[in-house]
Parts: C-alpha cells; sequence; structure tokens
C-alpha cells in the first residue's frame, strides 16, 4: 500500500538492494541466489519457518555473515565488503542482547560514545530515545533488573538512537508474551510511522507479518515465493505454499479444463474467476469466503459455485463460529462467519451445501 | 528431627575438612614464633627471633624480591597469552582444534621434573639460567593452562550477540573486545591471573633447576634452608609468604569492588541530568 504520510520522511529512510545473494554451507544452499528490492522507508518483513534462509539474509544485510556471492547496497552504497561497524544500520537482536555489565543509560548510549559524540549531547540524546520507547526514567538500571517488555524497548532504543536509516530486526519479539507482543506490534508500527526510517523485520509469525507490514517477502528454502502487501499475500498467494502458510485455506486439486475447473476428488466442475493460472492444478477458497448452507434450506445465489457434504463439526471461537465440513469426495472444509451472521440450524451430521461467489476462487500451481 | 541432625553432622563435616586442610598451613605461623634453635611444636617461649634473623640476611629479602618479580611477570605474560589462546579456540573458526587445546594444556600433564631438566639444558646453551627472563618464559609456559582453563571457560558464557551487538554500533573488533568482552570476562581473567601468580610463586621444582648463586627465589631459598640444616627462619618466611598470598586474594577482591564502583558512577553521570 503507498502510504502518502510518509513522503515527508523520504530522506529518512535509505531504500535497500539485494541482489542475487547468495550464501552455501557445505551442501546446504541457505539462500539460493535471492533479490529483493526495499523500498525507502518501507515495512519489509521477511516471513518463513526456520531454515528458510530469511535470519541468515538478515545477517548479510548487517554484515555479519558473509555471502558467497551477490551484492547487498543501501542507498545506492554497496556494503558487500564492509565491515558490520561501518554500515551504520540499526539491529535489534533476538533476545535483546544488552550488556549486562552497563546501565539502560550507558547500553543506550553506547553508539553515540563510538562516535565521540560531545557528553551533554549524548545524555540528551538518550534521554530522548529513552522516552521515545516510553523508558525515560529507568536509565540507571540494570538490564537485569527489567522484564522482557522492558529489555525489548531498550534495545529499541539503543538500535535509533544514533539515527540510523535502516532498522533490522531479528524476531524481537519472539520471546515476548502473547498480550505484550500485541503491544509492542503497534508500538513499533507507530515508531516506524514517527521515524520514517527503512524497517526489516524478521519473523516466522503470520500474524506479526500480516498484522505490521507494509510488504512480507516469504521464503522458503532459500528462495523467495512471494513478495507483496499482506493482502496481496493472504488474497492473491501465488501457490500452495504461499496459501497454507499464510492463512487457512481451502483447497480442490483438479485442473483446468475447457473454461472450467475440474474437481476430480469431488467429481465437480467449477466456473473460472476473471484471473487464473491456466496450467493450476488448484483452487482456493479462504475459511470466510466459503457459506455454508442446510441442503433443502435456500439455495445459494447462482452466481455462486457449491459442493455438497456433511458437517463434521461446529466451533464457537468467541467473535467467530467455524463449520467443519467434509464434502462427499473426502476433502475436508473449513467456513468462517462472524457469529450474528452464523446460518442457524446446523449441527454435526447434517447434510449441507458449501459453496462460494466464483469471483473468490483462486487458482494456482 | 533427621534433617536437623543430617545438617547438623554435615555441617560438622564441613568444618572439619576445613581444619584438616588448613592446620599444616597454619601450624607453621606458631612455629615461626618459637624461641627454640629448632622447629617444634608447641612453642615454648614467644620471640620474633627468627624474623629478626630474617631481617639481618639480606639474601632472605633479595630472593623474596626475585620471586615477586618472577611472579608478576609470569602472571603478566601468562594472562595475555592464555586469553588469546582462549579467544582463539573459543571464538576463532580453528582446524585442529583439539590438538592445539591437547598442547597448551601439556604443561599440566608433564612433570615439573622434566620441564625443569629440559629447560635447564637449554637455557645452559642459551645463557638463560639464573636470569629473571629464564625463570618467567618457564614459569608463563607452566601458568598458561591455567589461564587459558579460566578464561575459556568465562568465554563460553559471554553471547556471541553481545559482541555482534557493540559492532553494529559502531565499534570494531577490538574496542568490541575490550568494551564488552573483556569486561564480562575479567572475573575469569583476574582468577587466571591469580592461579599464574601463585603457581610462579611456590614453584620449587623448576626452579631448583634454574637457581643458582646469581639469582634464587624463595622456595628455591627456603628448600636449601631445610635441607642443609632445619633453620626455623623457614618458618617465618612461610608465614610471610602466606600473608603474601592472602594479599593477593584482597587484591583480587578490591579490583572486583573497585570495578563495581566505578561503573555506578558512570551510570549516575549518565543519567544525573537526563532528560
Amino acid at each position: 500500500m503507498p502510504d502518502t504520510s510518509r513522503n515527508d520522511h523520504s530522506l529518512a529512510g535509505a531504500p535497500i538492494r539485494i541482489e542475487e545473494v547468495r550464501k552455501v554451507y557445505g551442501d546446504n544452499v541457505v539462500l539460493d541466489d535471492v533479490s529483493l528490492d526495499i523500498e525507502a522507508g518501507e515495512f519489509l518483513t521477511l516471513l518463513g519457518a526456520s531454515g528458510s534462509g530469511k535470519s541468515t539474509l538478515l545477517n548479510i544485510i548487517a554484515g555479519f555473515i558473509r555471502s558467497d556471492g551477490g551484492r547487498v547496497q543501501v542507498d545506492d552504497r554497496d556494503l558487500t565488503s564492509v565491515p558490520p561497524h561501518k554500515r551504520g544500520l540499526g539491529m535489534v537482536f533476538q533476545h535483546y542482547a544488552l550488556f549486562p555489565h552497563m546501565s539502560v543509560a550507558e547500553n543506550v548510549g553506547f553508539a553515540l560514545k563510538r562516535q565521540k559524540v560531545r557528553k551533554e549531547d549524548v545524555r540528551r540524546r538518550v534521554g530522548e530515545a529513552l522516552e521515545m520507547v516510553e523508558m525515560g526514567d529507568l536509565g540507571a538500571r540494570r538490564p537485569a533488573d527489567l522484564s522482557g517488555g522492558q529489555q525489548q524497548r531498550v534495545a529499541l532504543a539503543r538500535a535509533i538512537v544514533f539515527r540510523p536509516r535502516v532498522l533490522l530486526m531479528d524476531e524481537p519479539l519472539g520471546a515476548l508474551d502473547k498480550m505484550l507482543r500485541e503491544q509492542l506490534q503497534l508500538e513499533l508500527r507507530r515508531l516506524h510511522r514517527e521515524m520514517g526510517i527503512t524497517f526489516v523485520f524478521v519473523t516466522h509469525d503470520q500474524d506479526e507479518a500480516i498484522t505490521m507490514s507494509d510488504r512480507i517477502a516469504l521464503l522458503r528454502e532459500g528462495q523467495i515465493v512471494q513478495v507483496g502487501s499482506p493482502s496481496q499475500l493472504y488474497d492473491e498467494p501465488s501457490c500452495r505454499y504461499a496459501a497454507e502458510f499464510i492463512g487457512v485455506s481451502n483447497l480442490f486439486s483438479g485442473s483446468v479444463q475447457g473454461g472450467a475447473f475440474v474437481d476430480t476428488v469431488n467429481a465437480r466442475q467449477y466456473r473460472l474467476p476473471d484471473r487464473f493460472d491456466a496450467a493450476g492444478g488448484l483452487l482456493m477458497v479462504r475459511p470466510e469466503r466459503l457459506g455454508v448452507t442446510a441442503l433443502g434450506a435456500a439455495a445459494p445465489p447462482t452466481s455462486c459455485d457449491v459442493v455438497e457434504g456433511t458437517v463434521i463439526d461446529c466451533v464457537y471461537l468467541g467473535s467467530d463460529r467455524s463449520v467443519h465440513v467434509r464434502t462427499d469426495g473426502g476433502d475436508e472444509l473449513v467456513s468462517r462467519t462472524p457469529v450474528p451472521r452464523a446460518p442457524d440450524g446446523i449441527a454435526t451430521g447434517a447434510r449441507v451445501n458449501a459453496f462460494w461467489e466464483v469471483r473468490d476462487a483462486r487458482i494456482f500451481a | 528431627m533427621t534433617r536437623i541432625l543430617t545438617r547438623a553432622s554435615l555441617v560438622l563435616l564441613a568444618v572439619l575438612i576445613g581444619i584438616y586442610l588448613l592446620l599444616p598451613i597454619l601450624v607453621v605461623v606458631p612455629m615461626s614464633l618459637n624461641n627454640s634453635s629448632f622447629l617444634s611444636f608447641p612453642p615454648k617461649d614467644v620471640s620474633l627471633r627468627w624474623y629478626h634473623n630474617l631481617i639481618d640476611d639480606p639474601t632472605w629479602l633479595q630472593s623474596a624480591l626475585s620471586s615477586l618479580e618472577v611472579a608478576a611477570l609470569s602472571a603478566l605474560l601468562a594472562v595475555v597469552l592464555g586469553t588469546l589462546a582462549a579467544l582463539a579456540l573459543v571464538r576463532g573458526k580453528l582446524p585442529f582444534r583439539g590438538g592445539i587445546t591437547a598442547v597448551l594444556l601439556a604443561p599440566l600433564i608433564v612433570p615439573y621434573v622434566i620441564v625443569g631438566l629440559s629447560a635447564y639444558i637449554m637455557f645452559l646453551r642459551l645463557g638463560l639460567t639464573q636470569t629473571t627472563l629464564g625463570f618467567v618464559l618457564v614459569h608463563t609456559s607452566l601458568a598458561v593452562p591455567y589461564v587459558l582453563i579460566n578464561v575459556s571457560s568465562g568465554l563460553v558464557a559471554v553471547d556471541r550477540r553481545l559482541e555482534m551487538a557493540a559492532m553494529n554500533l559502531g565499534a570494531s573488533p577490538v574496542q568490541a573486545f575490550f568494551r564488552i568482552t573483556l569486561p564480562m570476562i575479567l572475573p575469569s581473567v583476574l582468577a587466571g591471573a591469580l592461579f599464574a601468580f601463585i603457581i610462579s610463586w611456590d614453584e620449587v621444582v623448576v626452579a631448583i633447576f634454574l637457581a643458582g648463586p646469581d639469582l634464587t627465589t624463595l622456595p628455591v631459598k627456603m628448600w636449601s634452608g631445610i635441607r642443609v640444616q632445619i633453620d626455623p627462619t623457614v618458618a617465618a618466611v612461610s608465614s610471610l609468604a602466606l600473608v603474601v598470598i592472602l594479599l593477593t586474594f584482597g587484591l583480587v577482591g578490591l579490583t572486583r569492588l573497585l570495578q563495581r564502583i566505578i561503573s555506578r558512577r558512570a551510570t549516575a553521570a549518565l543519567t544525573k541530568t537526563g532528560a
């Protein structure tokens, strides 16, 4: 999503260009010629399961891992052979990595001292940075005396105090509990808006990626599967892996034949949406796009395609109700509806029609 | 009830072991205050006769100063070399790591007599017997393993990400070592230095080979003092040597205390007029 409110910050953030970066450990190809352009001021998330190469890529940008090929440019400056301490990129590490023998203020002031900033200025800027993460009065504490969330804020203050144009984050919220994580997600977004610098965020948590990012790069086995906005990745996954990694998906297997998708498992034909992959073997419908109605009740609209099945479970989720259906061919489907609009009279064992608007279906390989 | 009994007997056992360990050392102190011409226990008349004797004979002081010099220099050299070796072995990506470790720890296994003999043969040719340099070289090699073991275990406990974070914040690898790694492993380094000092301070076997009229260390002087005739001055010297070792321990404790105070000051200065 282009966000015009960020234009006045365009000088603050630096663009990053990753060109055919390769990393090999023995026979194991960790990064397979990855290329990615990150825009100035963008919040980009590297999303992937463990072993996908996302942390390796971040460490290559930071300079802690040497790539076996390719280039990394920040702001048109080739950093490939620049040592980490001369790159000037901010970084927040997994498990915070605060210096235990220094106070919070000394931790935050570390980078400024290296830059030989004047003492009064160090004091003022450390105070400002701590203020920004709402830790203004805790400068004298030791990291060991702080909670996990507080330590994370200090790590954040330490990474932004020297005004880097890029902030790298390696699963920074991984060690926190759910409530705190959600709160810090919102704060990171606020910080990103206020500072306007480029954020590169690594996580394996798809919800986190969707909530926070401008764009997501989904990695798998050292390759980028798909890059796009959260809604692009959710609504238009490029392949089965992307569809299943982000959100829940109902998948029918078959093939595109003569203007229709032929479902080989359920022996049915579905109409094609406007855009589709002609070579695609999967038709996907997201749970909230799938409706369920009792067989014999009002028929679904004619703009919908339908498959028959039996309800195997109904689950109340508070805000939503989900209905699990096994089709006669044996596919298991999930439909998810907000509770106020959930259909009545559907219980385990009921015969139902599962249906979806033709335009909501996606077809890919 | 049984729990109290168990506890009491454990405390008693600990005290007995403590006495067992300390008694042979502490017995020397009253012996040194004896007025008799022989080493005897318990002392009959208390006097400072042997301490006077010690002061009157300048060779004792000379050998003590030599020992102090050799021990201090050996400790310094062993700490630098041992810490560098630990850094390479723990942080570096070395081939034959096991082999290198074995070579560095070898002085722990090789009997001191063999070390002394071979050092003697070598140093005779090089003219290093009866020199401070010769003593320091051998004692350093004996002390490096203790520094290496201490510092390695300290270094393993330091999260590599702390050094990465320091570099990310603009510190060169050398600055990262002195600002982050060294302060964190300082207790291990000090412990290593302490071991190195004590190894050299009371090393007698190798020293007997290397010592002579030109240069004698305190342990060698004490050894000859009881071998030829049983000279109660040795008891006085032992008591004083004990004081030196206790002072060394105290110094290490004091250094740690100072370190804590200094870093607290720095913190206070940073936050005093902060926003």
